[in-house]
């Protein structure tokens, strides 16, 4: 009888707390599927890095960054142009989307009027661009800079739709960076008399640095791993280095491409090695960005 | 003598006492640079419908067979080319919803996991993880799938029935490249939902998971969903991914253990060709990126209205 009491206890207290028991089981699920998306995904990121490591180890060597690419002998062919190519690359974006977009997020912040209907325009117009993908952007290359005005895939030519691929990424980073730096400092530079070009130049862009600079490395970066807008325009497997902006070049992306076409084990070797190469450039970028956002971005 | 002239009353002028030209050429540099967006919009709808339309122009085109027909071969010797764009749009559509059936729910499990649950420290691991995934150039991806994925892993599992290229592979690992995609913008939706309303919900005696999913993400709904809509854009514009491991050929075909030419895969590997400027080939390259073109258009317009509207309702 007493066992019975005691259950019927029992039951009466898991009829109060029941409820939230289950839902603590519930709950501890819920949470854990919801880990779960996130270790998966971090699997994965192990696996694929694992797994290039382990393909592209053999051959990442001093060949590959001495050596242009060989169709004839792919155990000791580098990739010393697609190499350079894709450092250039890399500069001419910066050299291009600084300034260009910079004044473009200036003058979004600093000069339009607020919800004007030509700074909602352009607004929408760069939120657009985002998203339009990158192979439309290779379009754009080949019908009008490769066949009407340049004639041939250059490394300007390169350059110029990479940049034009990643000016959503800088202006949106430099509007931020801007927007960040308290009008206090605005108004007191006006109020000693500096025009608007003054205090813009002296007081916000000076702030605004470290916010520009990691938007630009982080733009840097998704530039040169691009491969299709460069494959549309033209741009193949080039084994000579180039000297001039009006030559022509191959980029890592590029060759990485082709080599992964073929089936052969060595040259599938050989684009591991070279993914190996353009994940070490990618970190590098990366980490930095992150570097100067803690170290330089000012809490006002 | 020029303060006399001012009507009394009337409150000095803010106006500068001599015109700054230099100022006002800086603030024309600026426009110019803030106009480039737009121009570079104007100069990409140019660049493609003009050939586009110079396509559809061709006396063996109709926009009907465009739209209709089944076999795509238009770099093929004039008398056996056919220009029916439905194979590329289904390999498109297939290889699209795999990769959105992957990266939906993940991204939105970790989003929800970072904003709602995640203190700093599992943050600090977790957020750079989607940040390095979301950075890795897509062509690696495309070479995981066509050298790793296809053969270490489906290929067991399928046997016989898939192919060295297929749609499958490229959607999966296309859906994990999109998982940051989803995540942080639904992450950015979350974090914007007022404190009050999950306070409102506990204090009815709501547990963690009722108020995330009852009362968080539907209130960050319109944000999660323009997130979906990205992603959507994203799958259909990815490139390099499935032009290494989708496959090559007009293949006609849901089928996703098959091959699978989608638009971006068939773009990329007709400009490797170097069709000469105005032939049938060149043109139907821009004919099929106008029809990628409106398609993500469409898709980031709706994207732009959701996010306006989930700002207004709380700011």
């Amino acid at each position: 009888m007493s066992t019975l009491t005691t259950t019927r206890g029992v039951d009466k207290a898991a009829a109060l707390t029941g409820a939230p028991h289950e839902n603590l089981l519930k709950e501890r699920l819920f949470r854990g599927v919801l880990l779960a998306c996130l270790v998966f995904a971090t699997f994965f990121l192990v696996v694929l890095f694992a797994y290039i490591i382990i393909e592209g180890a053999a051959r990442f060597d001093a060949n590959l960054f001495l050596n242009q690419f060989s169709q004839i002998s792919p155990e000791t062919a580098g990739g010393q142009s697609a190499i350079l190519g894709t450092i250039y690359l890399g500069l001419l974006v910066i050299a291009i989307t600084v300034p260009l977009g910079t004044a473009a997020a200036v003058y979004l912040e600093e000069y339009a009027t607020k919800g004007s209907r030509l700074s909602r325009t352009i607004d929408v117009n760069i939120q657009n661009l985002a998203a339009v993908p990158s192979v439309v952007y290779g379009l754009l290359g080949l019908g009008i800079f490769v066949r009407v005005i340049f004639g041939e895939p250059t490394l300007l030519v390169g350059g110029l739709i990479l940049s034009l691929l990643v000016l959503p990424v800088v202006i949106v980073a430099a509007r931020e960076a801007i927007k960040a730096v308290p009008p206090s400092l605005r108004e007191g530079s006006l109020g000693l008399g500096a025009t608007r070009w003054q205090t813009t130049w002296k007081m916000v862009l000076p702030n605004a640095i470290p916010g520009i600079a990691t938007g630009v490395i982080l733009a840097v970066s998704r530039a040169i791993g691009e491969a299709a807008p460069l494959v549309v325009i033209g741009v193949g497997l080039i084994t000579f280095n180039p000297n001039s902006l009006d030559d022509r070049f191959t980029a890592l992306p590029i060759l990485i491409f082709d080599t992964a076409k073929r089936p052969q084990e060595a040259f599938q070797d050989l684009s591991a090695a070279l993914i190996i190469v353009s994940l070490i450039l990618l970190i590098v970028l990366n980490s930095t960005a992150i570097f100067i956002r803690n170290r330089y971005t000012r809490k006002w | 003598m020029s303060i006399t002239k001012t009507a009394p009353g009337a409150a000095p002028s803010l106006r500068p006492a001599r015109p700054r030209t230099g100022e006002r050429i800086i603030e024309g540099t600026l426009l110019a640079a803030a106009l480039t967006s737009i121009v570079t919009t104007v100069a990409i709808i140019f660049a493609i419908f003009e050939p586009a339309i110079e396509f559809f122009a061709e006396p063996e085109i109709t926009l009907v067979e465009f739209l209709t027909g089944t076999t795509w071969t238009p770099l093929f010797a004039a008398s056996q080319a056919q220009f029916g764009v439905l194979p590329l749009v289904a390999a498109t559509f297939t290889t699209s919803w795999i990769a959105l059936a992957v990266a939906i729910p993940l991204g939105l499990g970790a989003a929800v996991y970072l904003a709602e649950y995640a203190g700093s420290r599992v943050r600090s691991v977790f957020k750079p993880t989607l940040e390095i995934l979301a950075g890795i150039p897509t062509v690696v991806y495309g070479y995981f799938a066509l050298t790793f994925f296809t053969p270490v892993v489906l290929e067991p599992i399928f046997g016989d029935s898939i192919g060295t290229f297929n749609m499958l592979s490229a959607g999966l690992i296309m859906g994990v490249m999109i998982i940051p995609v989803v995540a942080s913008l639904s992450e950015d939706a979350i974090t914007a939902v007022p404190q009050n309303l999950r306070e409102g919900a506990y204090g009815m005696g709501s547990t963690k998971m009722q108020v995330s999913t009852r009362v968080v993400v539907p209130a960050a709904f319109s944000g999660i969903a323009a997130a979906f809509m990205l992603a959507v854009s994203r799958a259909v514009g990815e490139t390099m991914i499935v032009a290494l491991a989708a496959g090559k050929r007009s293949n006609f075909t849901f089928n996703p253990l098959q091959d699978g030419w989608t638009m971006t895969g068939f773009i990329v590997d007709a400009a490797q060709g170097d069709q000469p400027t105005g032939s049938i080939g060149y043109e139907s390259l821009f004919a099929v990126a106008m029809l990628l073109f409106v398609i993500t258009f469409v898709l980031n317009i709706i994207s732009i209205r959701l996010v306006r509207k989930y700002r207004e309702e709380y700011e």
